[in-house]
Parts: structure tokens; sequence; C-alpha cells
């Protein structure tokens, strides 16, 4: 059980007011908030031992490479990734997608495919297109029937010997739909295909092994798992990595430099082109052991009766249509009131204190299959509570008062 | 009336409301006033950017004097633009390229004047001035 009073002490921000009302965030799924102790390790940082690191022989610097290289090794354990150097730490998810998506570019010749799903995020749309674009390999989708769950059995026809690579993420963040990941790669892989996972929105839920998974890459985002903005993750199989090219140049990423020839470093280096968001990285790794502490297993099933009780509530408003039914998801609520438009809701919620987030979450395609502008969603996480669950409730009739 | 006496009049009956409720009320019942734009204007080239729901604006002008019609597919957008036209509707377009717009502050709607917030009225006040500018050519 977690003590969720307890839990809220650790956030500074959620004892802030918005527009004189105490302040409900309901907007994790867009960036989560930031625990004391990560704060604490980002001021520590700045405050004891900033400096450039893998190249400084000062004690700052090897002290600053110590403290990456060990965030490093915590994320390796969270990922449960086979090697330290699997894990190369990027500017997030977005900037994670991009290195592959570009480094493919070279592996795949017209006429292959790539197979993306119905749910995905724009960020992981719009680079496969590109890459398409740059290869002539042909973009196939997954699609969703109306409860936002991925049509399988249309994916198994998709599936053939030209099936490069698949894409799909864990869990989609505009419906909150947990996809069937495991049964996604094991059928790519039959077929000889890589598999891409954007986790951003699943790794503040969930605890993936990435070798249980037997995923080839798996992406995430650092903000939304307690951490800083501007760090995420991408692991790689090792074999894989190897293949795959640079995708910038630059300082770090290089063994030798003549202008005849350049070689590059190993692992992870080589995708860690520049001076890193070496703080960012720090704050990464302790917001991690943070969110260790509380437990997965204990934030997965607190949040689940956050689900059910915000469902059961909001359901209960008149004319409240709810999208991503599907009985695998998270603790994410998108809805509309009938007849209103979403941002008219979002204004007179925000007003109310409560922050949810209005228009398309970046999943346009979603939006076309209900024939709708955008919805309001609600995420919930583990340091949100039933009360704050009422405020929403209360708020949203209100907002529907105002606005019928 | 000038532009400057329409806002001095919209400043001062928004004055009566102590809250944002009674304003943003206020402001869905001048949404309800709007003149309404022809649906065959309805058209995509017509949608003002920048917004997070749908405005679509138009313009024409009668006796050297712009005429704006719009519609919104959201309810408190609309009570903006609706707003902004009752502001900038029948007058010369060069009053209207030469009006500030620091009412929308004293109503209690500055948080709406961010370039960033999503409902792009810095978008809409741009767009009916841009109109403006085009037929005041004309005029010249």
């Amino acid at each position: 059980m977690l003590d969720v009073l307890k839990i809220r002490e650790d956030f500074p921000i959620l004892k802030r007011t918005v527009n004189g009302q105490p302040l409900v965030y309901f907007d994790n799924a867009a960036t989560s908030q930031t625990p004391q102790i990560v704060i604490d390790a980002i001021v520590d940082y700045y405050s004891n031992y900033n400096a450039n690191i893998h190249r400084g022989v000062h004690t700052l610097s090897q002290e600053a490479t110590d403290a990456y290289e060990v965030a490093r090794k915590k994320v390796q354990q969270h990922f449960n990734a086979k090697h330290t150097h699997e894990i190369i730490l990027t500017a997030g998810t977005t900037h994670s997608i991009n290195i592959i998506a570009t480094g493919f570019t070279d592996l795949l010749t017209a006429g292959d495919e790539i197979i993306v799903s119905a749910l995905e995020h724009h960020s992981n749309i719009v680079p496969w297109q590109m890459l398409c674009e740059r290869t002539g390999a042909i973009l196939k989708v997954i699609p969703m029937n109306k409860e936002g769950e991925l049509l399988i059995d249309v994916y198994d026809q998709l599936l053939s010997d030209k099936t490069k690579l698949v894409f799909t993420n864990h869990i989609s963040n505009a419906l909150g739909t947990i996809n069937p990941i495991e049964e996604i790669i094991k059928k790519a892989h039959r077929v000889g295909a890589a598999v891409l996972i954007d986790g951003a929105q699943a790794c503040p839920h969930i605890k993936p092994d990435v070798q249980a998974l037997d995923v080839d890459f798996y992406v995430a985002s650092a903000h939304k798992l307690c951490g800083p903005t501007g760090v995420g993750v991408l692991y790689g199989k090792e074999e894989w990595l190897h293949k795959i090219p640079p995708y910038q140049g630059g300082g770090e990423m290089i063994e030798q430099v003549t202008f005849e020839k350049t070689t590059y470093a190993g692992l992870p280096h080589k995708f860690e082109a520049g001076t890193p968001n070496i703080c960012g990285g720090i704050a990464f790794g302790v917001a991690l052991d943070y969110m260790n502490t509380i437990g997965f297993d204990a934030i997965a099933s607190y949040e689940e009766e956050l689900l059910a009780y915000g469902t059961q509530k909001l359901l209960e408003i008149e004319g409240l249509r709810i999208y991503g039914t599907s009985k695998n998801k998270t603790s994410v609520i998108s809805f509309n009131l009938d007849n209103i438009h979403p941002y008219d809701v979002g204004t007179i919620v925000d007003k109310l204190g409560v922050a949810v987030r209005t228009g398309h979450h970046c999943a346009q395609p979603i939006m076309d299959f209900y024939k709708i502008p955008g919805t309001i969603r609600a995420s919930f996480s583990f340091y949100n509570t039933k009360e704050e669950i009422d405020v929403l409730v209360n708020a949203v009739k209100k907002a529907q008062m105002m606005l019928s | 009336m000038t532009i400057q006496e329409i806002q001095e009049e919209i400043v001062d009956e928004f004055s009566m409301f102590d809250d944002w409720m009674q304003r943003y009320e206020y402001m869905i019942e001048l949404g309800k006033s709007l003149p309404l734009i022809e649906e065959k204007y309805k058209i995509d080239t017509n949608i003002i950017k920048g917004c997070q729901s749908k405005v679509w604006v138009h313009a024409d002008m009668k006796d050297n004097k712009i005429e704006f019609t719009a519609d919104s597919d959201a309810i408190i957008t609309k009570g903006i633009i609706a707003i902004l036209i009752r502001v900038f509707s029948e007058q010369h377009p060069a009053d209207i390229i030469k009006a500030n717009t620091d009412f929308i502050d004293e109503i209690g709607l500055k948080e709406h004047l961010s370039p960033t917030r999503a409902n792009g009225l810095v978008s809409m006040i741009k767009q009916l001035k841009m109109y403006a500018i085009a037929y005041q050519t004309q005029l010249d």
C-alpha cells in the first residue's frame, strides 16, 4: 500500500495553487512532477561537481564522470539490459527514435516495409515517414478498433519477409491502451524484422525488462519518470547498435581523428556526440532510484485503483464519453462532453486549478479515427488522490453547466 | 462609435463582474451574438492558424468600412472572437491598423494574450489587422 500523503510531501510543486485553487495535476502523461530528491541532485551537481566528463583528469571531471556512469548503470539495471554499453543516454524519446530512424537509412532498400501502429504519437510516425522518403521503403499501419486496441490479426497479415522494422508504443499516450508488445515482438522476429518499442508512456507505470521482451530497441524519457526534461534513453541490442552508423558527429563519439579518416568510439559513446546532459543524466538515475524505492508493483496497483475510480466517477456525468476503453490500459482517461469542445472544458477546469491536457495529444490519426477534434485527457500518477479526482469531476460538471 | 469608444464600453460591461466565472459566462453570452460567417466562407483557407479550436474569419468592405464575420467550434473562443469583431467590425481599415488592444488586459483576459496560448487570441488580432492592411492598400 502506498502512503500517498507522505509521497505527496516529496513533491514541492503539489503545494502550490493555480488561479487561487490548490493545484490538481492530471497532466502526468505529458510530464511528471519532480520530487525534492531529484531537485536536490540537480542543485548538488551544479553546486559541487559541475565539470565536463570523460576527458578531464582533474577531480571534478572524474567525479562528474563517475556520477554519470553510475546513472547509466542504474538505467541499465532498471531496464535489465545485458550490457551497460547498450544504454545510450539521449535528449529524450524523440531523439532516441530519430537515432534509429536515421541509422536505418543505409540498412533499407526500396520496397522494404516498415510497420507502425495506428496508436502512435507523431514522434513515432514522422521519423519513419522521413525514413521511407529517403529509402523508398513502404509504411504500413496496424489499424485499431473503437476500444483503442490494435488489430493483431491484421498485423499478422502485414508481416512478410519484406518487413524490416516494426514500431509501436508500449502504451498509447492518447488513450492509455497497453499494447501486446510481447506478441508483436515475437511475430516480427519470426520474419526477421527488428522492433522498436516507444516506452515513453509505459515507463511511468511499468518496469520493462528488455531481455525478457527480447526487444531490439526500447526508448523512453526521464521527464515522465520524475526526472528532468532533456534526458532519455535508447536501449539497443549490442549487435544492432554496432550495425547502425553514428547519428551525429562531434566530440566524445570519436576514437581517432585525422583529416583522412575518423574512427568512431565504441558503444555507448558512438551515439553520444558532444557534451551530454550530464546533470540530467545523473538526476535521471536518482529519479529511477526514487521510483524503484516506491516500487512499480505498488505504483501500478494504486494507479489501477485511481483509474477505476476516475472512470466510474466521470461516467456518472451525463453526456460524457470516454475514448480508449481497452481492458488493458493505464491510468489515462481521454474523454469528451457531448457537443462541447475539449478546449472549452480544459479552459474552465484550469480556472478551477485542474491541469488536464486538451487537444489531439500529438496523435491526430487517432482523433481522425474517432472523428473528433481532440479530447480532454486526465492522466493520473501515484502521487494523485481520489479526492483530486473528485475535484476534477466537479470541475467538469461546472464546465458542462457553463458551456451548454 | 469609434474603436476606442467600443473598447471603453466593453471594459465598462466587464467591470460589473467580480469573478472569472461571471466574466467567462458573459463572454460565452457575447459569443452568441457573433455575426456568423456564411457557410460558403467556412473553409480551411479562412481558418486562423495557431488555435487549438477552429476559428473562421471572413472580411468584406462596404462604404470603406470592413465588416467581419466569424465562427468557432469552441464556445469560449467564439466569445473571444465576438469581442474582437465587436471592436473592429464596421470600422475604417486605417483605424483598425492603428488600434491598440490594451482593453483585453482590462477585461481580465490577459492570460489569453500570451502568444503561446493555444486559443490564439494574438493570431486572431493579427489576422483581423492583416485584413485591414489588405483593404487599406485597395483604398490607397
